[in-house]
């Protein structure tokens, strides 16, 4: 049996990044280009927290001290969080938003078929569920990256802008230590750097098809498994959580 | 006068005798068959005004997505929010069949000349708010959309019957919240209580005018644009609502406010009029707000769409 200590940090990497992304799809709402947007961005805003309910509910019971899935979204501190760092950044400008969408989507891809293999019958099925999504997910995304690419000269230089200033945070994906490496080991988790030559080779495709140069691999940015932030965290948080800890003692 | 020009308005008479039997018969409007010019504004008017309030309806509902307290609510606010975007989809495609574009009512809007719903130029200050929107202001509006499930013109019809299936639910999620509220601490029953006091009286302007001060009605009923006067809808919502709130204890703010056994219906108190038009030329709290935010974001997208315009075209003319 895994240990449950690891097991539990691990579904609140999970769960953490479908939650901080979606409050960061969810502040689109009434500002997206074209409505048809708006609801495309909060729609998957809604897939992403139907995914960060299902990771923490489970994380709470394998923890075992009774927390539940709004207690660890609500009730815990900048350090205590686990996302990628990639999933707190600003929206930026609609170019910046989708070039983020492709680039975790296409990761999110790969991980969420090889975890709908998971040991863990209960994250194999929610991976199995999530797989349909982020799909989905991927799809517009990438349209949108050809569209503006390949559109004009502006939004080919948005774009060009954004994806080289969201490379450095792709890095940390694909790292692993020693929680990774132990529910590897009993076939729990997936060993998430082999899923980066198949990654490479398809957001390659998609810029290259978007007149789009891919960046260099250069410095990378890193913290999230330690709890190590970017300034911006908190103040997703200190909105977030601002009711919860407001009025500590109420039931919404 | 010409020849053909004589034939022209004895045609014009006759198709116009020809609509008005047709409409007094019951007959739906479809967006081929001729219809008088007017007939054509006033629809164009109205739908692009209530898609418009859709659109910027959701400006004060999402001034609370980021900071709902709990998953479920986040998720539940944001379905709603999305649920406005769309219906604000179906409306601009149904007064599209009446030969103006979604760029010439966004125009319209910027411009001053299409108008919104009035509702929306008032604050959302708190999480009680929200419960308040969805219970007193989608409430408002389901009673008058259920009426226009019947209107003359098909296309709006048809979208109106679509829209009355999901603000059903908008409403029960607000009055949810709302009960939930006044069921917990003493700080939530006072922010409902604060909520549902700024909130009901804008609700009740949303009917619009008293029957005798309505400038458009005559020809909206002969041509059964419009089926229930403002004054009929208005308590038709008053009589449902007052009920729901003595069930979770909320006071609607109305000293006047009392059960006439002989009408059947709740008397109520008059209704600040100047306040109403104040808002609707331009003074209310959020006006400038609302409609600053919504020229803000058509801005900034705008190379977004010229960017998806010119791909396809690049694309179109390749193929």
């Amino acid at each position: 049996m895994a240990d449950q200590n690891n097991l539990f940090k691990y579904l609140l990497r999970l769960g953490d990044n479908a939650l901080v992304l979606s409050h960061r799809l969810s502040e689109w709402c009434s500002r997206a280009p074209l409505i048809e947007e708006d609801l495309a961005l909060t729609n998957f805003s809604l897939d992403m927290i139907g995914r960060a309910q299902a990771l923490l509910k489970y994380a709470g019971e394998v923890e075992g001290k009774g927390r539940t899935e709004d207690d660890l979204a609500y009730k815990r501190a900048e350090r205590q969080f686990y996302n990628h760092l990639v999933m707190e950044l600003p929206n930026g400008d609609f170019a910046f938003t989708m070039a983020r969408q492709l680039l975790v989507s296409a990761f999110e891809c790969l991980l969420f078929e090889a975890l709908s293999n998971s040991k863990d019958e209960t994250i194999a099925a929610i991976a199995a569920k999530t797989l349909k999504e982020v799909k989905y997910h991927r799809a517009h995304a990438e349209d949108w990256v050809i569209r503006l690419g390949d559109g004009t000269e502006e939004s080919y230089q948005r774009m060009q802008h954004a994806v080289n200033a969201l490379w450095m945070y792709t890095g940390e994906l694909f790292e692993a230590d020693e929680v990774d490496a132990e529910l590897i080991r009993e076939g729990i988790a997936v060993d998430q750097n082999s899923l980066r030559p198949q990654w490479q080779e398809y957001i390659g495709q998609v810029l290259t098809e978007a007149k789009l140069q891919v960046p260099a691999d250069g410095y990378m940015q890193t913290g999230s498994r330690k709890g190590i932030h970017t300034e911006h965290l908190g103040h997703i948080l200190s909105e977030m959580q601002y009711l919860q800890r407001a009025y500590p003692d109420a039931t919404w | 006068m010409g020849a053909i020009q004589e034939l022209e308005l004895q045609l014009n008479e006759l198709l116009e005798k020809k609509f008005e039997e047709r409409v007094q018969g019951g007959d739906a409007v479809e967006p081929r068959d001729w219809m008088p010019e007017n007939y054509r504004k006033h629809l164009v008017r109205q739908i692009s005004q209530h898609a418009h309030s859709e659109v910027i309806g959701m400006q004060p509902e999402g001034n609370w997505i980021t900071r709902a307290p709990s998953l479920r609510a986040k998720q539940i606010l944001l379905a709603k929010i999305q649920d406005e975007g769309g219906h604000g989809l179906y409306l601009y495609s149904a007064a599209e069949t009446l030969g103006i574009s979604r760029d010439e009512m966004i125009a319209q809007l910027h411009s001053g000349k299409a108008k919104y719903s009035n509702i929306f130029n008032y604050p959302a200050l708190t999480w009680a708010d929200i419960g308040a929107i969805g219970w007193l202001v989608d409430g408002a509006a389901i009673v008058n959309q259920v009426s226009l499930q019947r209107t003359s013109y098909g296309p709006y019809s048809r979208a109106m019957v679509r829209i009355c299936k999901e603000e059903s639910f908008h409403q029960r999620q607000g009055y949810e919240i709302m009960a939930q509220m006044m069921k917990g601490t003493a700080d939530q029953k006072e922010m409902a209580q604060d909520a549902m006091n700024r909130w009901w009286w804008p609700a009740l302007m949303m009917f619009g005018p008293h029957d005798t001060e309505s400038p458009h009605a005559g020809d909206a009923f002969r041509w059964k644009i419009k089926r229930h006067t403002n004054d009929e809808l208005r308590q038709k919502f008053i009589d449902k609502t007052v009920q729901q709130a003595e069930v979770i204890g909320l006071t609607v703010p109305d000293p006047d406010l009392k059960w006439n056994e002989a009408a059947g219906h709740y008397d109520h108190g008059e209704i600040n009029w100047e306040e109403f038009r104040n808002v609707i030329n331009g003074d209310g709290p959020c006006n400038k707000q609302r409609l600053d935010h919504h020229k803000k974001v058509h801005a900034e997208g705008e190379w977004v769409r010229v960017a998806a315009a010119a791909y396809h075209a690049k694309k179109a003319n390749k193929n």
